[in-house]
């Protein structure tokens, strides 16, 4: 039975290994709220993000898969949740057949800030902005620390590096060889927070990587908290079933 | 393992501290088992509930403006038709003027709509006998005997302030639940 | 205690007198199947299996009623599963993990067939309709991971798609008729989907072949010997019990990884939608799938390397014959023993091949496990069978047990 877990442990160890090693420096390393078995996010961290991502990330970033409704996550009330929609607006027809517009409502999702992918590229030298719903899980195994690390990682050059026009150079972003189409966006005081916190540029970039990653898994808390649970229940139910195991068993060496 | 040779099971003696606290054990587990098994069967049929981007659109938002009156309208709301009537001071009294008595399922027309905006009635558009969706809301479209709505599925006559006079249906058609948000805006659900 | 009969008893009764229900059921897993009494927790994969497949098909039902599967729809209506529909993340993380596990108990259980000769006379059709098994959750798994529509789950269907354009002169009708069009396409997806939905069902026939191929000779046992009537035990309650304990454990660990690292062993590529006109730099198939793709990588013709592929699994319904050694048990075989975890080895290196760029070490070391894999089946095994000298088998299981090896 040992050898059995043993074995299996080893296997779930490597299988992470087994994928190609990622190239580039070492990540940043944040120690995230909502890190580990037990982590959850930090509501006023995430509302700081959203603040971030809407007044630095929205004019080239879609959001595509975040609706205002979500936002009571971040311990939003209905009110505050229907201003915020009511900021946006929607294309809509009228009675007539006319195009016209309407208030945004809960319902809706962040809008796209580019009215399609060509116009998108035509704005920013050829490049497509990415969706930010899910990029803390599709860039990189840990993604938070990726994105953080990347939005902080813009430097120099080395020394004989030809960086393209329109280019920025950028230590991470080890897929792209080390040249980003996106120029730095974090600098201090970028943002000046609504609950007084002091914006500098490791704030910034940690606060929107929160936000980020609770927009690409919105149930991690609801996970971390159902996991505790089913563990807790399987383990008696083990202990239950091994002890059970042992009687039965012994009816076998009494003679 | 066995330290015996012996395969033949001996069942253990009945009675004894082992039995009971194996039956114990057993009972225990099985227990656990099962409750394990139900709670890992919940979240499968708790996913065929209304997800939460279908809860997210339960209300709707109607302007009332456009409505003239004596006219009727239809408008979707959960994938349902709703019936929005601006009903004549004529039609509101011919409401009314009936004996609780006389009808099949008795109601008072003031309970069917909201104090100061009476004259709107706002009905969920299906026929309380089998889900039919009654004429009477477009100008060309037959009202029935009672100047309300008439179901051609199988004949069943609403009033003016849709109850059920005449025909199989056995209830008034059905009230949603609705708030004015203001003079001219209507949140249905 | 009341002598007479409860009204449940005889309407009991009265059922299993028109349709034996109970007692088929106590005939398979029941208190009338006999198993050798020294079953060690190796055999408790058979059951895991059986639980996983359930698992697989009851999560699947759920989310595919929810799923749509077009190329503009899929990868959205994957996220909304994730977001908005009730215990949705629980169900999908929960089916896409499941593969890996199905994967890792499927590979325990060969392996333990392997190890304890369980494929040999009288069980070589058992081992064969595992293998039919195995082949049709390859197919079911490299399907589903079509399914949501990411980068990989595109780039995987369009080169592993592409493998059969390797065949000569038809090669590129086939692939055009599996795709049922010109590439990777809404039709492709539609009928992954279809097929995807269907295959489980499938293997769940193979099953009731495999568990009834298994009844007729009984269980094998660690040490490869015949059991007599008298070494065996009931399978209820002695298996059942252990069986019961084996699902808590590996529960434990298959939980810890759904709830708490869900995308451990997915691909984060993934996560991005499916775009055919960039091709990710480095593709790579689900962990399970490595081994084979090493192999396909090593061997720089495209045909051969295809039929390498295929043909590293399809070597395992030889196996009966390519083993030569009339010894069931590696307990009993000392060179075996060792070649067997040799190539345990090998394949834990191809698999390590296989998640890397094909070129230099990796390149080097792919080609000399594929020349050991097929050298362990084709050569080593007669060879070993015919040279190896056994350990004296015991008389019985229960003189084994005496002894202390049970």
């Amino acid at each position: 039975m040992k050898k059995i877990i043993l074995a299996a442990a080893a296997v779930l160890a490597l299988s992470p290994a087994v994928r190609a090693a990622e190239v580039g420096p070492e990540l940043m390393q944040v120690p995230w709220s909502f890190d580990g078995a037990f982590g959850k996010f930090d509501r006023l961290q995430l509302q700081r993000g959203l603040q971030v991502y809407r007044e630095v990330c929205a004019s080239c970033h879609s959001l595509n898969y975040v609706a205002f409704r979500n936002l009571s996550d971040l311990g939003y009330s209905e009110g505050q949740i229907k201003a915020i929609a009511n900021e946006y607006e929607y294309p809509e027809i009228d009675d007539e057949g006319s195009d016209t517009t309407r208030k945004g409502k809960p319902s809706d999702y962040f809008p796209n800030p580019y009215p399609n992918e060509k116009f998108a590229r035509a704005s920013n030298n050829g490049a497509l902005p990415p969706d930010l719903s899910l990029v803390t899980k599709s860039r990189h195994r840990d993604g938070p620390n990726y994105i953080y690390s990347l939005l902080l990682g813009y430097e120099d050059p080395p020394a004989g590096m030809e960086v393209l026009e329109g280019m920025s150079y950028n230590k991470f972003f080890s897929s792209g060889s080390f040249q980003i189409a996106m120029v730095k966006q974090i600098e201090p005081d970028k943002v000046t927070y609504a609950d007084g916190t002091a914006a500098t540029q490791e704030q910034i970039a940690q606060d929107i990587t929160a936000f980020l990653h609770w927009a690409a898994e919105p149930k991690l808390e609801a996970r971390h908290g159902a996991g505790l649970r089913v563990m807790l229940y399987t383990l008696i139910f083990t202990v239950l079933a091994y002890l059970l195991k042992k009687r039965i068993w012994a009816r076998l060496d009494q003679k | 393992m066995a330290n015996s040779a012996s395969a033949q099971p001996s069942p253990a003696p009945a009675g004894a501290d082992g039995e009971t606290r194996r039956d114990f054990l057993l009972y225990s587990t099985v227990a656990f088992g099962a409750v394990g098994t139900a709670m890992m069967v919940w979240p499968l049929i708790d996913s065929m509930n209304p997800a939460a981007d279908t809860l997210a659109l339960s209300t709707t938002e109607f302007n009332l403006s456009g409505v003239q009156e004596g006219q009727g309208v239809v408008i979707i709301w959960r994938g349902k038709p709703v019936f929005v009537r601006y009903r004549t001071q004529k039609e509101i009294d011919d409401a009314r003027a009936v004996a609780l008595a006389d009808l099949i399922d008795p109601a008072k027309d003031e309970d069917r709509v909201q104090k100061d905006q009476d004259k709107y009635l706002i009905l969920v558009g299906v026929c309380t006998h089998l889900g039919c969706i009654p004429l009477g809301s477009k100008a060309m479209e037959t009202r029935g005997e009672y100047g309300g709505w008439f179901c051609p599925c199988h004949g069943s006559h609403y009033d003016t302030s849709g109850r059920i006079r005449k025909g199989p249906a056995p209830a008034n058609l059905e009230v949603p639940p609705y708030t004015f948000i203001s003079d001219t805006t209507v949140r249905i659900g | 205690m009341s002598t007479e009969k409860s009204v449940l008893q005889r309407a009991f009764e009265w059922h299993e007198q028109r349709l034996p229900i109970g007692g088929f059921i106590d005939g398979v897993i029941g208190t009338k199947y006999p198993a050798p009494k020294n079953l060690n927790y190796w055999w408790n994969f058979g059951s895991l299996n059986g639980l996983m497949l359930v698992i697989m098909i009851a999560s699947g039902i759920f989310l595919a009623m929810n799923y749509t599967p077009h190329k503009d729809f899929a990868f959205d209506s994957v996220e909304r599963i994730m977001r908005d529909v009730n215990y949705g993340w629980v169900m999908r993380y929960m089916h896409a993990n499941g593969a890996s596990f199905f994967f890792i108990v499927v590979y325990i259980h060969i392996f333990r067939g392997m190890y304890y000769g369980s494929y040999k006379n009288p069980r070589e059709v058992l081992w064969w309709i595992g293998i039919l098994i195995f082949l049709a959750m390859m197919a079911t798994a490299f399907m589903g991971y079509v399914l949501p529509w990411g980068q990989m789950s595109f780039w995987g269907a369009t080169v592993i798609t592409n493998l059969f354009s390797a065949i000569p002169v038809v090669g590129d009708s086939i692939v055009t008729f599996l795709w049922g069009g010109f590439s990777v396409e809404n039709p492709t997806l539609n009928r992954f989907f279809s097929l995807h939905y269907l295959l489980p069902f499938v293997i769940f026939g193979l099953v009731v072949f495999h568990v009834w191929a298994l009844h007729l000779p009984g269980s094998n046992n660690p040490l490869g010997i015949e059991a007599t009537p008298a070494d065996k035990i009931p399978f209820h309650p002695y298996y059942t019990a252990k069986d019961f304990f084996g699902v808590g454990v590996f529960m434990l660990i298959y939980f810890a990884v759904v709830f708490w690292a869900p995308n451990m062993l997915g691909d984060p590529l993934n996560y991005e939608k499916a775009n055919p006109l960039v091709t990710p730099a480095h593709i790579v198939p689900e962990w399970y799938f490595l081994p084979f793709y090493a192999i396909l990588r090593a061997i720089p013709d495209k045909l051969l390397g295809v039929i390498a592929m295929f043909g590293s699994i399809l070597i395992l319904f030889a196996l009966p014959w390519l083993d030569t050694s009339r010894i069931r048990s590696a307990v009993f075989r000392p060179i075996y023993k060792w070649f067997l975890w040799l190539f345990v080895i090998d394949c834990a290196v191809l698999t390590w091949c296989g998640a890397q760029l094909p070129e230099g070490l990796p390149l080097i070391l792919s080609r000399v496990g594929t020349f050991w894999y097929f050298l362990h089946f084709l050569i080593l095994l007669p060879i070993i069978g015919w040279v190896e000298t056994p350990k004296p088998l015991p008389a019985s299981i229960s003189e084994a047990v005496l002894k202390g090896r049970g």
